[in-house]
């Protein structure tokens, strides 16, 4: 396969998860912020909407106060935000486009389809009616893309590039939700809160996390405890079986790096190993001890390592 | 100018005969079930993403610069007869075109023997002295070839095809061909039992068995790939569907590069060798060693592969020296010069303005005649003479006075018509044709081609870049019973 279309496919997928993400991140703000909390409480998570995505400097340049209005319309519709749901829907469906000849029909439709019609929303002021809406619709329809290709892509490098695009994505966006939500309340978390020292945070902050990545369910069932930040953390970290969990996407990444595998590439796949083994073996007193932020910090940047070496290895290889 | 010709109704509001049975059924169908079908046409054609961009255009909701071509529900039906004499005539003006195209940059003997003068061709911007001496496989410069035909009113009634222009370099539109196809046959799968319309799907076999038919001889499975400039090139839907479809790579320049004297892309494992390209990227953009260096589009050294016979192009560089609106005067002459044959089908007749009598009866009847740069496409630069106001012709006639050779001339022809839906209804409109002929081991074309329409009231141009649209185009097969030529004169009435 040309390395330009492996880039494109890996893009195009990337995209997709990133929009899809976002709408979550964005959601559950949403959500929480019709709860009664002070003005505060409420700007602090909008600000961390910004702080996760590496944006805060962008939309400042744009807008004086992080309130909800300025910073979803910023990050939903403002084309000019290369992270913003338009944006990425549309970075998607270029990518999709300049190789449609390598996707099926279905796919290429599915994303063209997606891209046509949240412009239609917008144009429409579907998001001013109604926001919650218009993210579940956003959420579907990377649902429906992520089954249109598995359902119906042959099961060949394009697949496999399209599936690494996903997963690197997502764990990415998992371990910045992550390190956002908890460094917000008190510097570095390091599993040592007790009762009394504890934030004042409440069983909706962190069921409004684990609801951002259709975790709150899986929580009860894997724990059938109280929420408590470290098994949220360990749910979100270390959980194999959790599909957005860092452990499942990276070992997603690693099948599929295996199995494009060329002969530039092992060094990538083994520094994706390591970070498989690190997940799979990683125990969450650990990982608290040295502090959760150093270690989504310093996990990021293998992330950010891994997608370089995939690039120089395949995407734009000589 | 005379009565116009439609090819559905004949004279005293007679269908034709090859019409009629497409004619009743149009007449039993409720308007609002058309006005349905054609909004689920325009649906799907924007969910499957079959647009063409305008360049410098803009839409405000940001959406850029795709947009659709109007397809046309009511097909161009085309008798197996007359389909038969042009597909002869088509043959024949392709095969005397390669061969002029071979002399040209061999022995150029029809200069020589006096037939088209010799600075015409050599000091003709689109020949490429690069060329000269070059052995192509098989002697073929033009493997696809788009013949652009009209049919005309004579003052009897009756409707005569003639070629309007050749296209020799990348031709597009054959994409919207099968995808119109496509679509009425999803429309109206009705229709297609109670006619025998000759199929066109096949045409990607066709022309995959031409690239790969041109491939160096060395080579025993030839990588064949689809050279675009890229997403943002009005044509790149054409090229990725042809790509999907011939299940071949579709490259852009960056994905190639030259070593050892050979031509690779870049793969996910490595480089591979690139052994035939169906190149839809101009001469000028095609090798920045050797045309325009500020072509990001192409691939540096290509030429000089393509010259040690490593690499096939299709179609071959230069070949515009053939297609050039003032070397079309001379293919006729072409055609009895290599194949000692008449040609089967007519050309328009063409003053040159670069003669000063043409120059002078041009001047004295601009207002009547068709005015077109020698090397302008895609209905840019031309005056169409009765469509005109005088200040219009004025501003042309300044044009031509300064640099007559630029132009050539013809009468104003009475394009044929076909029944087309309009905001009003049904209305006729000013139709061409553009079948694909492909030269490879042999010559092939599926029947019919590509059928723009004029929206524009009156208009005669076609182009899409102009407003024009498409229509599907219908070749019936024999045994019809309604399609014989004696049934045709007798319609003609």
């Amino acid at each position: 396969m040309l390395s330009r279309t492996a880039d494109h496919l890996f893009w195009m997928s990337r995209y997709m998860e990133r929009a899809e993400n976002t709408a979550r991140m964005l959601d559950i703000n949403y959500q929480t912020s019709l709860l009664p909390q002070s003005s505060d409480r409420a700007e602090l998570g909008w600000s961390g909407v910004l702080g996760i995505s590496e944006l805060t400097q962008a939309f400042q340049k744009k807008h004086d106060v992080a309130d909800a209005k300025n910073v979803m319309h910023f990050m939903v519709r403002d084309a000019g935000n290369p992270s913003s749901i338009v944006s990425c829907l549309a970075a998607a469906r270029e990518n999709a486009r300049a190789v449609r000849g390598t996707l099926t029909t279905e796919l290429w439709e599915t994303t063209n389809a997606t891209w046509l019609e949240f412009n239609r929303m917008l144009r429409d002021g579907d998001f001013e009616r109604d926001p919650a809406a218009v993210f579940e619709w956003v959420k579907f329809r990377s649902h429906l893309s992520r089954g249109v290709t598995v359902g119906t892509m042959l099961q060949d490098e394009a697949l496999h590039f399209i599936r690494i695009g996903t997963f690197l994505e997502r764990g990415d966006n998992t371990a910045r939700l992550l390190d956002v939500k908890f460094h917000a309340l008190a510097g570095d978390y390091f599993g040592t809160w007790s009762d009394e020292e504890a934030p004042e945070v409440d069983f909706y902050h962190w069921s409004a996390i684990l609801r951002s990545v259709s975790g709150f369910e899986i929580y009860r069932k894997v724990y059938r405890n109280v929420i408590r930040p470290d098994k949220v953390a360990e749910l979100l970290i270390l959980r194999p079986d959790m599909p957005r969990s860092l452990a499942a996407c990276m070992n997603e990444v690693v099948i599929n790096l295996d199995l494009v595998a060329n002969e530039n590439s092992d060094e990538t796949r083994r520094r994706a190993g390591r970070l498989g083994s690190d997940l799979k073996f990683g125990r969450i007193d650990e990982i608290l001890a040295t502090g959760l932020h150093a270690y989504l910090t310093q996990y990021l940047d293998r992330i950010n390592d891994i997608g370089a070496g995939i690039s120089r290895d395949f995407l734009v290889a000589a | 100018m005379t009565t116009g010709f439609d090819e559905m109704q004949a004279a005293q509001q007679r269908v034709r005969a090859h019409y009629q049975r497409y004619g009743a059924w149009l007449a039993d169908q409720p308007h609002a079930a058309m006005q349905a079908r054609r909004a689920e046409a325009e649906m799907i054609f924007r969910r499957v993403g079959i647009t063409f961009a305008v360049y410098g255009a803009k839409d405000e909701d940001g959406s850029g610069t795709e947009r659709l071509i109007p397809f046309d529900l009511i097909p161009r039906i085309i008798p197996s007869h007359e389909w038969q004499r042009m597909q002869q005539g088509l043959a024949q003006r392709v095969n005397a075109l390669n061969a002029f195209l071979h002399d040209v940059y061999h022995g150029q003997e029809i200069l020589k023997a006096g037939l088209v003068p010799t600075e015409q061709v050599l000091n003709n911007a689109q020949y490429r002295p690069e060329m000269q001496g070059v052995d192509l496989p098989g002697g073929i410069y033009s493997h696809i070839s788009g013949v652009d035909i009209v049919r005309a009113a004579q003052p009897d009634g009756s409707g005569t095809y003639y070629v309007l222009e050749d296209n020799l370099r990348v031709p597009s539109g054959v994409s919207y061909m099968l995808e119109d196809r496509k679509m009425m046959m999803r429309l109206f799968p009705e229709l297609f039992a109670h006619h025998r319309v000759a199929p066109v799907a096949h045409y990607p076999d066709l022309l995959l068995e031409t690239l790969r038919a041109v491939a160096p001889a060395a080579v025993n499975e030839p990588n064949v790939v689809v050279l675009t400039p890229g997403m943002y090139n009005s044509a790149y839907f054409e090229h990725a569907f042809l790509a999907q479809q011939m299940g071949i790579e579709l490259v852009e320049g960056k994905d190639l590069f030259v070593k050892d004297h050979f031509v690779y892309m870049r793969t996910t494992q490595g480089p591979r060798r690139v052994d035939v390209v169906y190149r839809r990227v101009d001469d000028d953009f095609l090798d920045p060693l050797a045309f325009r260096a500020d072509s990001t589009l192409g691939c540096a050294g290509l030429l000089d592969v393509y010259r040690r016979g490593n690499i096939s192009l299709a179609n071959a560089i230069g070949t515009g020296v053939a297609d050039d609106k003032s070397i079309y005067p001379y293919v006729p002459k072409m055609i009895e010069f290599y194949l000692g044959e008449k040609p089967i089908l007519e050309n328009v007749p063409t003053y040159l303005c670069r003669d000063s009598e043409d120059l002078k009866y041009v001047l004295d009847h601009l207002a009547e005649l068709v005015v077109k740069e020698v090397h302008g496409a895609g209905g840019y630069g031309m005056l169409v003479g009765p469509a005109s106001t005088k200040a219009e012709v004025e501003d042309f006639r300044r044009a031509l006075l300064a640099n007559p050779s630029n132009y050539i001339a013809q009468p104003t022809l009475s394009l044929s018509t076909c029944p087309t839906y309009v905001e009003s209804g049904i209305a006729p409109r000013h139709i061409d044709l553009r079948p694909f002929v492909l030269s490879g081991k042999t010559v092939q074309m599926v029947p019919g081609g590509l059928t723009r329409v004029a929206l524009k009231e009156g208009s005669l141009v076609v182009n899409s870049s102009q407003g024009g649209g498409t229509k599907d185009t219908w070749v019936l097969e024999a045994d019809a019973g309604t399609d014989s030529p004696a049934a045709q004169s007798q319609s003609q009435g």
